[in-house]
């Protein structure tokens, strides 16, 4: 028995101040995606063909789909001018899919709360099922650990519920893989009235690095209406909980801009 | 052995035209003889070959050389098993059979894997409905039969599972995958392409870095590229802080299995500490866009190599602080001890691989066996165990932590100096190279086999979870389905990786 309380005591309380505070996120961190079209060269499209999933098009002017974009450094990388930047911004969460197409200086419009009577219902105690429909267990993961004391998903009044018969609606990861359609439609179906749907991971929103495989359906979206899309691959356990907290509306306002890192 | 075949090492190219190409009674005879002689299959799958034949291959590792060897046949229609008298093969040949419609003659339970259609379409080729499939089944009036997935009650992946029990009994478990199933062999066929890197980084999500590791180095053996020590050491940092994170998050996970929550919230927390190590190095916590053919894309200065050390000693600290409440309390180790037990003969009998073999007493792992990279150079000792159970389980992984902790802590103090990455020549044409790592899970084995152009022509995967899920399956034979979930979580397989 003393033994477990020193252990207590040294462990200390670990959990974060957020929202109330800036979440402390590493140096590196890869947040969203600034472009700064004035360096652009004319006609260059290195960025637009080194991303791997085609998130970034041009038609004369660069435009980036968050909902396809893996975060990973290769535009970066390619940009002979330097003029892409993975920002420090971790706000990544959209209510609908176009919100999540950006062109150059274009701001992200962030989540807007429920409206409502099913902000009325859901608002102060949201009880999801996740559904994992092909996802690679790295969103998966990082929607779990908002469980541990570092998140305390609880106290905000969200859980996760072991039978869609007992949530408000579904948190979905991966690119629904056509083996999982039928579980996915069922769950949906189960999940009694008024629900809502979230996508989180590039996976969900648009396929991600398995958009256009014959044994995926490019996302949740083709399946169930989504509510929520949260950006990432996989989005940092920050950003997901900062879109389950705009949904809320424990969290409002302000447009992601990008903070320089 | 009777023929002698060509010996090689992981990451080390072999022509295409050095594999021979055997009878298929010959290739069958030769891989059940080095089986029974203590040689484990380290892959066996097909490749398209001409005439719309598929050229089965073969690999072989030794058991004292731990050298690879490579061995070929081509077949049509059918071929004759090899499960029978060779348990390993088990699972290759059913993914054989769902992946090229090619019947292993005699195969004892010749079922899909994944439910897709198959690969190569001649026949009465379909597609599948994943899960619709007959289940062994006992009969008796007491005898009940429980199914579960593949949508779980937790935040975790698809599979389904049937148990047929006598009371709280489980006599037989069979595991039915395949919900994840996203073509990734499919997709990787033709590359490497710009989203090669990609597909194998969210193979199976959380081991990144293995399957990374594994594919720069069959990529840069085919291209002969001689990857900068500074690389090399980054790389196997990254490998053993994925390893100890996912063993921390493990510990706890089956902490809280058994209901002692101190340990599952502790463990909880400081498995992201590790995780957020790898994000200070790369910006990812799973370590996505570090790796990539010819070195890596982050490097760690002195200042960074000193805050990752200090942190580490912290978390490592917390790590031993809260797992030992959980070896002290008699109420877990009785939930741990003799659960789930596997013998070491069943081990190698199914060719299991990682902690799970290791905590069976096999002494079995990448790092020593067939060490590449930084490994070649700085040996970590293997940690095993004898009892097989669900606490073997978890205590070899605490040794993996402690052992894993200091090789990163001695790495960080000695980076080597020069370049963290090097340019890729193009792939040889018409070669073939075993590239293996040990992930957290165990042995990751990629094969891959280049064209006349130097394209892959075929690109395999194999996770440790394919060879490990049905071990899970044994390990549940004769104990109560209460206990799956403690079982589960000891082994924690993935559902992707195996599904691909």
């Amino acid at each position: 028995m003393a033994s477990l309380l020193l252990t207590r005591l040294r462990q200390g309380k670990r959990t974060l101040p957020f929202p109330d505070a800036e979440p402390n996120l590493p140096d590196r961190f890869r947040g969203l995606p600034v472009i700064d079209q004035s360096r652009c060269r004319v006609g260059c499209k290195a960025c637009v063909d080194a991303c791997p999933t085609e998130a970034i098009a041009s038609d004369g002017s660069l435009q980036i789909d968050l909902g396809r974009c893996l975060f990973c450094p290769e535009c970066v990388s390619a940009c002979p001018e330097k003029a892409i930047e993975l920002s420090h911004e971790h706000r990544l969460a959209a209510s609908t899919r176009t919100d999540l197409l950006l062109k150059p200086g274009q701001t992200l419009k962030l989540a807007d709360r429920l409206a409502g009577e099913i902000r009325r219902v859901l608002g102060r105690s949201l009880k999801l099922r996740q559904v994992s429909a092909g996802g690679c267990n790295g969103c998966e993961a990082d929607v779990n650990v908002l469980n541990t004391v570092v998140f305390d998903l609880g106290r905000f009044g969200i859980q996760f519920v072991a039978s869609p018969r007992h949530a408000d609606g579904l948190l979905i990861t991966g690119p629904v893989t056509r083996n999982m359609y039928l579980a996915l439609e069922k769950t949906y179906a189960a999940v009694p009235h008024p629900k809502i749907v979230i996508a989180v991971g590039a996976c969900a929103i648009s396929g991600g690095p398995f958009s256009d495989h014959p044994e995926v359906l490019n996302g949740a979206g083709n399946v169930v209406p989504i509510d929520l899309f949260i950006a990432g691959c996989p989005p940092h356990p920050i950003t997901i909980l900062d879109g389950l907290l705009r949904l809320t509306g424990r969290i409002e306002g302000s447009a992601a801009v990008g903070k320089s890192s | 052995m009777t023929i002698s075949l060509p010996s090689f090492h992981s990451g080390e190219p072999v022509a295409l035209a050095s594999v021979p190409c055997l009878p298929v009674r010959q290739f069958r005879a030769e891989i059940i003889s080095a089986v029974h002689a203590g040689s484990t299959l380290t892959a066996l799958f097909g490749a398209p070959a001409e005439n719309s034949e598929i050229h089965l291959f073969g690999v072989l590792a030794d058991s004292i050389s731990s050298s690879l060897s490579a061995l070929s046949a081509k077949v049509n229609e059918a071929y004759p098993s090899l499960t029978v008298e060779c348990t390993q093969a088990h699972w290759f040949e059913r993914e054989i059979a769902e992946q090229w419609n090619i019947e292993p003659q005699g195969h004892p339970w010749l079922k899909p894997i994944r439910f897709h259609p198959p690969y190569r379409l001649s026949g009465a080729a379909r597609t599948p409905l994943s899960g619709a499939t007959e289940f062994f089944r006992l009969d008796g009036d007491e005898v009940h039969e429980v199914a579960v997935g593949p949508v779980h009650a937790g935040v975790i992946e698809p599979g389904h599972f049937r148990f047929q029990c006598h009371g709280e009994r489980v006599l037989h478990l069979e595991i039915s995958l395949g919900y994840q199933h996203r073509g990734v062999e499919a997709a990787l066929a033709g590359g490497p392409n710009k989203r090669a890197i990609h597909l194998i980084e969210t193979l199976s999500g959380d081991s990144s870095i293995g399957h990374a590791t594994a594919y720069c180095e069959a990529v840069e053996g085919l291209s002969g590229t001689a990857v900068p020590p500074r690389a090399l050491v980054l790389r196997g940092i990254a490998l053993e802080l994925e390893r100890i994170a996912n063993h921390t998050g493990d510990l706890g996970a089956l902490a809280g299995d058994v209901g002692y929550l101190p340990t599952a919230a502790y463990c909880g927390r400081i498995r992201g500490d590790f995780l957020n190590l790898t994000a200070a190095i790369c910006g990812s916590r799973f370590g996505r866009g570090m790796l990539r053919p010819g070195g890596v894309l982050s490097d760690v200065d002195a200042n960074l190599a000193g805050e990752l050390s200090r942190r580490l000693d912290k978390a490592l600290k917390d790590v031993e602080d809260a797992t030992r409440l959980m070896w002290d309390a008699p109420s877990v180790q009785a939930r741990f001890e003799d659960t789930g037990a596997i013998n070491a003969a069943t081990c190698k009998a199914l060719g299991l691989v990682g902690p799970a073999a290791r905590a069976s007493g096999v002494e079995r792992d990448v790092r020593q066996d067939a060490p590449s990279g930084i490994f070649r150079f700085a040996q970590i000792p293997i940690s095993k165990w004898n009892t097989g159970d669900v606490f073997a389980r978890a205590w070899v992984r605490w040794l993996e932590i402690q052992r894993s902790a200091v090789f990163v802590r001695e790495q960080l103090a000695s980076l080597p100096q020069g370049p963290t990455r090097i340019a890729v020549s193009p792939m040889a044409p018409a070669y073939l190279v075993v590239s293996l790592t040990e992930g957290w899970r165990g042995e990751i084995a990629h094969v891959a086999i280049t064209d006349d152009s130097g394209r892959f022509a075929r690109y395999k995967v194999i996770d440790p979870s394919f060879r490990n899920w049905m071990g899970l399956a044994i390990a549940m034979r004769d104990q109560q389905i209460s206990d799956f979930p403690l079982c589960n979580k000891s082994f924690n397989l993935s559902y992707c990786g195996h599904d691909l």
